[in-house]
């Protein structure tokens, strides 16, 4: 062939800042994003250390409505999301027999907007805490409510707006990528039913990102056109309504709930099989469960806001439709647990983190159920009943199935084993500090501690010292992986990993070399 | 006629999607800088905004022109497979699906003014004490021709000029079928005449639209400030009118393509999607026409 195209892997900076590669914009991805939870997590302690004691003790009230505001928005959008985003870009190439991505620019572009969205947010911060006469951070709470974001919102909410703009793209090309990978580049004999449960969903995943994010575009233009250019969306005196704001915000957010824990259940759906010794059970109802949440997650979002003042009808509709979702729900959770029934079971890092996820996320899922009955809701409404329950579900679940998933496929990326000591460090200190700093909340929740306030009466001051112990424990806790993760991608000692790794392993992934050479399946494999 | 791969093309290592972003991060803090200068809340004339916000929007034309510039380049030059044609043609319709949710958020909030917000203003179901205590005087109407707190615009009528645009767009969605069907059939002489009409109807239609826009401020006092009607007219045509500009931008492009003979080999995407394109702009012009202006 006369234009020959020599494939060797380009080096320095010209390999990371211009690459094409689906393994190391995944391992930027990956790598950024937990730059983002650390970050994250720093904030959340700054909210902790506030709520150790009852009375202003840290910081004062508006800076703690900062910390909360950035703190969920940095997690979701710049940890849980990305995270899932470059397990993606590693796996599904890998998974289903594909050269690359199918859009290999347009991936390094959806990740390089990142950071220049997360520096604009995590910069207005940094200015509110170190700045010239502080101008506050965003401060209206993750989920940026009409007219605390607009009318009363500071001037780093159109920072905030164009940043969200910018994570919407990221995120909109990343999953038109996807999809596109999964439906184009599936190697000859890979049928969609044979697909892998993790390919699946995030098949499904990026279907939902892809219908929700526009909209998510649309809300924060309404705001900013309402902040700058006098319309009134969401303003009554001109015959919009505050509400409407809600309306648009959840019908992205509930969605956006399930688009971060798909890919969670595609993960635990991987791991369960290989240390049960047995074929995952239940395969194509896991796949229907999963388009069946998919569908439902657009027919609940009001769940959110079922205090606001909606029609009687409106509440029940959404109260059994939001019910109906725990049942796909609860499908999974039997077929994970039907796939260990006399399974030869073993219990290696990926697997306890995969067990404790299936607990620890239908503890969230249990707690859900409860907030779906809407005259019930109205007393748990925006009380810490609601935090905890957000928590057992992102941080127990979403964070643990990607811990489960880093130690699954770490030996493949860096092609040394983990390091084993501090891998059980890190998961029993976690499991411990991370009950220790949830499932307190419940309580104070049912007592009536509501939440994103600084302060809090004297009865609830025993618990909350608990939940900030919990809290720096678990904080703490991270280091050990960000040690077991230097060790075996840096400093590259550890076990050597054999190219199946594990022992009950299957998949495309475990026939390539570990570490995965930088191009693979250049020529496509037969599946049979 | 190019010879074509079979094996996927994946291409080396690249710089646009780097400076993409960082083309992105120049808008982002110009815009928002920009912005400042109208609230009270900074003192800020947002100069500075202005000038990174221009350069940003240059960086990223720029960029785009680079960016195409390589993938034409490798489409005439036979690289991209049919499997790689595949992935830009779904990527393509992916990508006009994301656009139709982003119109489905302004008619979501068009549909909710209407059916509940306005009635419920005007006293009905759970409004009442609304109504009673706030605006008493707020009578509930579509358009809302005079806001809770006594703003006062008139509406846009349908069937002057929106009816003419109406006319003006579907018969360019006609003369855009000619076309295609030309490019199939590999008559370039009719490509271009279809094509170039097409183009200018595109334009007459901004012009119109620009027309209009100039008549609802001046004659009617409908603007961005005139309460909700405004606000959701104003935004959902021109994010629309945004649309057409850049589809009529991405026909110009693709007829220009045909000048040079590209696209009449059957390696016609970017032709194609510029036609897909343009058919969905056409689309939600109908739904606009339909529930913006007429009903
Ligand atoms: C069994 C399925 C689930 C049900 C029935 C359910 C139900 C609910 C309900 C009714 C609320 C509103 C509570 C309130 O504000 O009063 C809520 C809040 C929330 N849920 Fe769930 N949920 C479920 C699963 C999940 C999952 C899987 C996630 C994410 C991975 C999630 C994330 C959240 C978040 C982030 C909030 C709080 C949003 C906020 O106000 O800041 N939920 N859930
Ligand atoms: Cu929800």
């Amino acid at each position: 062939m006369a234009d020959h195209h020599e494939h060797h892997a380009p080096t320095g900076w010209r390999r990371w800042l211009l690459s094409t590669n689906h393994k190391d914009i995944g391992s930027l991805y990956l790598w950024f994003s937990f730059a983002m939870f650390l970050v994250g997590g720093l904030l959340a302690m700054v909210i902790r250390a506030e709520l150790m004691y009852p009375g202003m003790q840290v910081v004062d009230p508006d800076f703690f409505n900062q910390m909360t505001t950035t703190h969920g928005l940095i997690m979701v959008f710049g940890a849980v999301m990305p995270a899932f985003v470059g397990l993606a870009n590693w796996m599904i190439p890998l998974m289903i027999g594909a050269p690359d991505m199918a859009l290999p620019r347009m991936n390094n572009w959806s990740f390089w907007i990142l950071p220049a969205a997360f520096s604009i947010l995590i910069g207005s911060v940094l200015m509110s805490a170190f700045g010239p006469g502080n101008p506050p951070a965003p401060n209206f709470g993750w989920t940026f409510y009409a007219p605390l974001s607009t009318t009363y919102g500071p001037a780093s909410t159109d920072f905030f707006i164009l940043s969200v703009h910018l994570m919407g793209i990221s995120s909109i090309m990343g999953a038109i990528n996807v999809i596109v990978t999964v439906m184009n580049m599936r190697a000859p004999g890979m049928t969609m039913m044979k697909m892998p449960l993790f390919v699946w969903t995030w098949l499904i995943t990026a279907f939902l990102l892809i219908a929700v994010m526009p909209v998510l575009a649309g809300a924060v233009t309404m705001m900013l056109t309402d902040r700058h250019f006098g319309t009134s969306f969401f303003d009554a005196a001109g015959g919009g309504d505050p509400v409407l704001f809600q309306h648009i915000f959840w019908f992205f957010g509930h969605p956006e709930v399930y688009i971060m824990i798909l890919p969670a259940f595609g993960v635990v759906s991987a791991i369960i099989p290989t240390f049960a010794r047995k074929p995952l059970f239940g395969y194509a109802s896991m796949v229907y469960a999963t388009a069946s949440i998919a569908l439902l997650s657009f027919v609940v979002w009001a769940h959110h806001m079922f205090t606001v003042g909606m029609p009687l009808a409106g509440m029940l509709f959404f109260m059994y439709m939001t019910m109906l979702i725990s049942v796909p729900t609860g499908v999974k959770v039997f077929n994970w647990v039907a796939t260990m029934w006399r399974g030869s079971l073993t219990f290696e890092l990926p697997m306890k983190w995969a067990l404790a996820f299936v607990i620890l996320f239908t503890i969230g899922g249990l707690s859900g159920l409860m907030l779906s009955i809407t005259p019930a809701d109205f007393q748990y409404h925006d009380s810490y009943f609601v935090v905890a329950h957000f928590h057992y579900v992102l941080v127990s679940g979403a964070i643990f199935s990607m811990f489960a998933a880093v130690y699954y496929w770490l030996p493949k990326w860096s092609g040394v084993m983990y390091d084993k000591f501090w891998g059980e460090v890190h998961f029993w200190s976690s499991l411990i500090s991370v009950n220790l700093l949830f499932f307190p909340m419940h309580f104070v929740g049912l007592a009536g501690m509501p939440r994103r306030y600084a302060d809090y009466a004297l009865q609830f001051a025993d618990y909350n010292w608990w939940i900030s112990i919990g809290a720096f424990w678990f904080g703490i806790s991270q280091l050990f992986l960000l040690w077991v993760l230097i060790k075996a991608c840096f400093l590259k000692k550890g076990e050597k990993a054999t190219d199946e790794v594990w022992e009950g392993a299957e998949g495309l992934e475990w026939t390539v070399p570990s570490p995965a050479p930088f191009h693979t399946f250049d020529t496509p494999p037969v599946v049979k | 006629m190019s010879e074509k791969t079979t094996s996927y093309y994946v291409p080396d290592s690249s710089p646009w999607p780097l400076l993409g972003s960082v083309g992105l991060f120049l808008i982002a803090i110009g815009g928002g800088n920009y912005l400042q200068q109208s609230t009270s809340k900074v003192a800020n004339d947002g100069t500075m905004g202005g000038i990174v916000l221009t350069i940003g929007v240059l960086w990223m034309i720029g960029v785009m022109f680079m960016w195409w510039r390589d993938t034409i380049k490798e489409s005439i030059g036979g690289l991209h497979s049919e499997q790689m044609d595949r992935s830009y043609r779904q990527g393509m319709l992916w990508f006009i699906f994301s656009e139709v949710m982003f119109f489905g958020a302004f008619f979501g909030a068009m549909f909710y003014a209407r059916w509940l917000i306005v009635p419920w203003l005007g006293g009905e179901g759970t409004g009442a004490m609304t109504h009673e205590l706030l605006w008493p005087d707020f009578q509930a109407m579509w358009p809302v021709t005079t806001t809770p707190d006594g703003r006062t615009t008139q509406a846009m009528g349908a069937w002057g000029l929106p009816m003419i645009n109406t006319a003006i767009l579907l018969t360019s969605s006609v003369t855009l079928s000619i076309a295609h069907h030309a490019l199939l059939a590999g008559d370039r002489a009719k490509v271009l005449w279809a094509q170039g009409i097409t183009i200018i109807l595109a334009l007459i239609f901004t012009g119109v639209q620009g027309y209009e826009y100039v008549h609802a401020y001046r004659d009617l006092g409908l603007t961005l400030e005139a309460g909700i009607y405004g606000s959701l007219f104003f935004l959902m045509t021109g994010f629309h009118g945004i649309h057409v500009v850049i589809g009529s931008l991405f026909l110009i492009v693709t007829f220009f393509r045909v000048l040079k003979r590209h696209h009449m080999d059957g390696n016609n995407f970017a032709w194609e999607a510029a036609a897909w394109y343009w058919h969905f702009v056409d689309v939600v012009w109908l739904f606009l026409f339909i529930t913006v202006y007429w009903l």
